[in-house]
């Protein structure tokens, strides 16, 4: 039967999750990032012990395969210079041409490595845990990205650690453009199957008019002023008409396995002058 | 259970948060997390006391919704409205079976984040739902069920090992020898 005591605990721990929730948003992060800190040294540990574990493998690979992947980087790095001398030389006329005809110049952003060192341990949404924050000039909003696409946005910093909201989450919708086609629309969470595929989203907010094919990418369109114009989101894998022809909905698979993320690249802003 | 053992077991209720948040593996193989902490409040409430039941309740909520998007402290209710249920029904539970602590497990990993995910929509937020969710809810249930009755094997251990144990009485007592004969 229920005792005094019971009573009493469970006052008290109602007390304290009416308080919780109702902590104005910015005390409530504080308080959320304060309460994580505790898990700080276990993502510590985790790092070492990952970076250990690699050491180890590295030691134990062949003299031969390490002789050849220097030289396949060798090759890449070169070809990786004159790509980068071609986009130096169009970078300067683009910023000419833009300086003539009195356009802002593209902003650059800074690109900063981060480890991805946790994931939301709730199925209902759609997080990551990386392990750079406040300290080395994360803000919150800023994109989130690998060398193959788009990964989300920052949601929450704390000094070493932010949280990121991955793209096909309600809380990362993104202004999409379809190549060629330069249709505009929102990517968000693909329906019912998001759920399972986390891989999987949908372009929305397309005109009944759009042309679109399967294998077609789509990039970030730059309206919404947080992602930059041009970075690749996915394909679109196939089209559908909603609400009775009104217009065209589009599912776009991942450039990005977001499964499998280890490492990505938060963009920081340019240094003001 | 002494203050040690109570210790012990909130340290590996912050360990099954950190590994929920770090070890992948599950939730690629089969689409969904399985969360443990609906374990820990079943063998809290039917082996422990109400004061572990409510310090896993809220640690555990507080320290999962720390690592999540869900605003801090939405985890704590379910979990200590589950701790005070099967509280309350403790005495009726066969709690040391296998099969009452699978059920119960199951119970515990299919109600607590049914009235989570309640208490998100109450509060205007946007958890991603939809027929998927079905299966994580199944996996979650089925996964919770099967973990219960290791935690409790873990845990008694640990209580074995930390608490004082009493020592073994023999029905033979020097003092009341009956020693027969002259002497």
């Amino acid at each position: 039967m229920f005792k005094r005591a019971h009573y009493v605990a469970m006052a008290a721990v109602l007390i304290l999750v009416l308080l919780l929730l109702s902590l104005p948003d910015q005390t409530a992060a504080r308080v959320k990032l304060a309460v994580s800190a505790v898990f700080l040294p276990l993502f510590g540990l985790s790092q070492s012990t990952q970076t250990a574990t690699g050491k180890v493998a590295d030691m134990t690979l062949p003299k031969g395969v390490l002789i050849n992947q220097m030289e396949q980087l060798r090759r890449e790095n070169e070809t990786m210079r004159l790509l980068q001398m071609q986009f130096d030389a169009v970078k300067l006329e683009n910023d000419r041409l833009r300086q003539m005809i009195q356009m802002k110049p593209q902003t650059t952003w800074k690109p900063r490595m981060a480890k991805v060192i946790g994931r939301d341990p709730a199925n209902w949404w759609r997080t990551v845990q990386i392990d750079v924050g406040s300290a080395e000039g994360v803000q919150v909003n800023l994109p989130v990205m690998t060398s193959q696409g788009l990964v989300g946005r920052i949601h929450a910093v704390g000094e070493h650690r932010a949280l990121v909201v991955l793209i096909g989450a309600p809380e990362c919708r993104v202004a999409a453009v379809v190549d060629k086609s330069r249709e505009n629309g929102v990517v968000g969470p693909s329906g019912t199957a998001a759920v399972l595929d986390p891989n999987l989203v949908e372009l929305s907010y397309l005109t009944r008019s759009s042309k679109l094919e399967p294998g077609q990418a789509v990039y970030t369109s730059g309206l919404g002023g947080i992602f930059p114009a041009g970075i690749l989101i996915g394909s679109i894998v196939d089209t559908q008409t909603v609400e009775h022809g009104l217009y065209v909905e589009a599912r776009v698979k991942l450039a990005v396995n977001v499964n499998q993320l280890e490492e990505v690249w938060v963009l920081l802003p340019p240094a003001k002058p | 259970m002494n203050a040690i053992t109570l210790i012990a077991i909130l340290a590996c209720t912050y360990l099954v948060v950190f590994a929920q948040s770090t070890v992948n593996f599950v939730r690629v193989w089969l689409g969904a997390q399985i969360d443990l902490l609906p374990a820990l409040i079943v063998y809290a409430a039917l082996s422990g006391n109400p004061l572990l039941t409510t310090l896993i309740a809220v640690f555990g909520g507080l320290w999962f919704d720390s690592l999540s998007l869900n605003p801090l402290g939405v985890s704590i209710g379910p979990l200590m409205i589950m701790g005070m249920v099967l509280l309350h029904f403790r005495e009726l539970v066969l709690r040391e079976q296998m099969s009452a602590q699978f059920i119960f497990g199951l119970a515990a990993g299919a109600a607590v984040p049914v009235m989570v995910v309640l208490v998100l929509l109450t509060l205007g937020k946007q958890p991603l739902l939809g027929w998927g969710s079905l299966w994580q809810w199944a996996v979650m249930s089925v996964g919770c069920g099967m973990a219960t009755p290791v935690v409790f094997r873990v845990f008694d251990l640990i209580e074995h090992w930390l608490s004082y144990q009493p020592l073994p009485e023999t029905t033979f007592n020097h003092n009341r020898e009956m020693k027969r004969g002259r002497h």
